[in-house]
């Protein structure tokens, strides 16, 4: 398959992780943040911890939407489904995620009209083949998926379709980056960028990290290649000290970003003052809301919601391990209380998270004594 | 240290669809509620098909329940993969089929036409498995009970004397063999729901597997260990319920197991993993090492088996564990599926 089978290229890659072995000086301990839940997903799938050296540690960022999320986002949006003539529609991703009383797939079993969708259009779609029900689309994502959901507000507007709204859960990925760097718990030596984050926003906002916090990042693609070559480039910089932003993803990030996509978010959206995530508490000017002129579309406008804050369970400690101060088996909940069929936090339910990786693709093999 | 077998509890408040999707909580509820209070020593085996021996005979039994969504999809339908699921579970209990009943349970406001297409397409595929539909059931529930059309098939086989398989046979160094490219039913089923803007050029491999079973026993029968079809849940859950039953670990070379192009990119594109996806036309077997090759191109040379390959092997250690290597170091381990495999788009 072209564009993926290159990168798993066994010969490059034993190429790649031997550059990476070379490069790492044995006297020094390498911290190194992969920022998105799709590197996480991607490290441990390929096993390629294997491949490094002891003295490189991948820590796992916050890059995950569904992890990041707080439980009274969720309740807020699942009181809707429950809501009559009402259907809720949701990303694959959120359907296990749990609520305080269950997670979308939960309250579907009791009864609620609550379906997957694939596309923000695919709910519009649904709104105007029901005219008399209200559909409503829980959005989430970092900027990956927010201009999909700019443009099928868009696109509502445009149609006049009032049975269609939007609860709107989209974050940011810098101001989630600066928590962290300016977390006191907190040493890093370098990032591993976000790649579809970065194919909208471009490589330009993280130039900061390099500027002001001194701190590599290289925008990395998805594959093993793609993942050990970032690694090198971070190693060269480190070497060199250096401190930049590269793009190791150019076959598809462009430096400057999809500006089309840009629009379609500045059109429809604007930042909140602030939004708490779980984990890293509340961080200013890091989601985003409906613009004014789409309040009509807008859930949180057009409907009465709970709006409680929900605690975590006091003794899960995502925020730890979103921060990578734990590994995600440091956690007391950890394969215990906590399991991907019976999450208590969120790092647990989505594939992406790192708890829910290190439960499948680790856990299991050292728990035999492997 | 002696290792105390955990005791499985199916306590669980209401009955979720997850319970259907063939992982964790189906097993929960097989082991936690069915096997404890219908317990007998040929149940506890929880094979594909049942083995009874009377007269000096062992016959194999098994039934299947079919709900689709949506009753035709390119490749095949209901009608069909009611005949070749329950064949095929005979067949990987080494059995040839004998007859089949069937159940129907349909919706009222079906088309007549429809039905009648589900039940010559009943017919033809009894043909080509060679087994006659001897028996039957039908009931009519109301409009809004049911997809349409259910339809549940019990069949009976007679064993091959030659075989004898279960997870208790399996050793370490044994290979595993799969019949052909996984994954094509799953990813077909999903596409012809529609609700993806993706095209595939790709059918569902439905079809029996009767005949790569035969060519396969006539090869290798003393090698012959354990068989299992890669259904609901795909090759990754059947290969870690043998992990688990045989307390073995099992290994997968990654790049050896065969999936289609387009059933990789669509995998690639909605972030699934081949590894969980359905077959309807596939079967894995573990072979003694001594027969691999001997079974390998027994299977190969049946018409439809070209593909087939050596995917892994049998280890003492990790028990209980499926494990997946990549030629290139990386290992990781494949664990058994929690509810469907749900798309990622985020």
């Amino acid at each position: 398959m072209k564009f993926v089978d290159e990168f798993r290229d066994p010969k490059l890659i034993r190429a790649a992780a031997e550059e990476v072995r070379r490069l790492a000086d044995p006297d020094r301990h390498y911290r190194i943040m992969e920022v998105c839940g799709g590197h996480t997903h991607a490290i441990y799938r390929h096993g390629i911890k294997n491949l490094l050296p002891p003295n490189i540690e991948l820590i796992h960022g916050p890059g995950c939407p569904v992890c990041v999320l707080p439980m009274g986002r969720i309740d807020d949006g699942l009181s809707l489904a429950e809501r009559p003539g009402f259907i809720f529609t949701a990303f694959g991703d959120m359907m296990r995620v749990p609520g305080t009383r269950g997670s979308p797939l939960e309250y579907q079993a009791r009864g609620a009209d609550v379906r997957m969708v694939y596309s923000p259009l695919d709910a519009l779609r649904l709104a105007q083949e029901n005219p008399d029900r209200e559909v409503v689309f829980f959005a989430i994502g970092f900027e990956t998926t927010a201009p999909s959901t700019a443009l099928t507000l868009m696109q509502a507007r445009a149609l006049g379709v009032k049975n269609f709204s939007v609860f709107c859960n989209h974050v940011l990925i810098v101001p989630a980056i600066r928590a962290i760097l300016d977390s006191p718990d907190m040493r890093l030596d370098g990032f591993i960028g976000p790649g579809h984050v970065s194919t909208v926003i471009g490589c330009r906002p993280y130039q900061f990290i390099a500027r002001d916090y001194g701190k590599p990042i290289v925008v990395s693609g998805f594959e093993p290649l793609d993942i050990l070559q970032s690694l090198i480039m971070i190693l060269r910089q480190l070497k060199e000290g250096r401190a930049e932003v590269e793009n190791q993803y150019s076959r598809v990030v462009p430096w400057n970003g999809n500006l089309a996509a840009l629009r379609a978010m500045a059109e429809v959206f604007e930042l909140r003052p602030y939004f708490e995530w779980r984990g890293l508490g509340f961080i200013s000017q890091s989601a985003l809301k409906l613009s004014a002129a789409y309040a009509e579309w807008d859930a949180e406008v057009r409907f009465e919601l709970p709006g409680v804050r929900v605690t975590d369970p006091k003794a899960a400690q995502c925020g730890e391990v979103l921060k990578g101060v734990l590994k995600p088996n440091q956690c007391k909940l950890f394969a215990r209380e906590c399991t991907p069929e019976h999450p208590v936090g969120a790092l647990m339910v989505s594939s992406e998270g790192a708890c829910a990786a290190y439960y499948h693709y680790v856990h299991r093999a050292a728990a035999v004594g492997r | 240290m002696a290792t105390v077998p955990s005791v499985i509890r199916f306590d669980d408040p209401q009955v979720e669809l997850v319970h259907g999707a063939g992982g964790k909580a189906t097993r929960r509820l097989i082991e936690g509620l069915f096997l404890p209070a219908l317990a007998n020593e040929v149940l506890a085996e929880l094979a594909d098909a049942a083995v009874l021996e009377a007269g000096g005979l062992r016959l194999a039994v098994t039934t299947d329940a079919f709900v689709v969504k949506p009753l035709r999809f390119p490749g095949g339908s209901i009608g069909e993969l009611a005949v070749y699921g329950t064949v095929n579970d005979l067949a990987v209990a080494g059995a040839r089929p004998l007859g089949l009943v069937a159940a129907f349970i349909i919706e009222a406001g079906l088309p007549g036409e429809a039905l009648r297409a589900e039940v010559e397409a009943m017919a033809r595929a009894a043909a080509r498995a060679g087994v006659a539909v001897v028996g039957g059931d039908t009931k009519v529930v109301e409009h809004g009970k049911a997809d349409g059309l259910y339809i549940a098939t019990t069949g009976v086989g007679l064993v091959d004397p030659r075989v004898r398989l279960g997870a208790g046979e399996v050793r370490p160094g044994d290979r595993i063999l799969v019949s052909g490219p996984v994954g094509d039913h799953g990813i077909t089923v999903l596409l012809a729901r529609g609700e993806l803007d993706l095209e595939a050029d790709l059918e569902s491999d439905t079809r029996p597997v009767f005949p790569f079973v035969e060519a396969l026993v006539g090869a290798a029968a003393p090698g012959l260990r354990w068989m299992r079809d890669p259904t609901r849940g795909g090759v990754a859950s059947a290969l870690n319920e043998l992990a688990r039953d045989a307390r073995v670990g099992i290994v997968l070379y990654e790049e050896a197991v065969p999936v289609r192009d387009a059933v990789r990119g669509a995998c690639e594109v909605l972030g699934l993993d081949p590894l969980y996806i359905a077959s309807e036309g596939q079967f894995l077997a573990v072979v003694d090492p001594a027969f691999a090759e001997a079974a390998l191109e027994a299977v190969r040379g049946v018409p439809g088996g070209e593909l087939a390959a050596i995917i892994g092997e049998v280890r003492a250690e990790p028990a209980g564990v499926l494990l997946a290597v990549t030629s290139y170091g990386g290992s990781r381990v494949v664990d058994m599926l929690v509810g469907d495999p749900l798309p990622r788009i985020c």
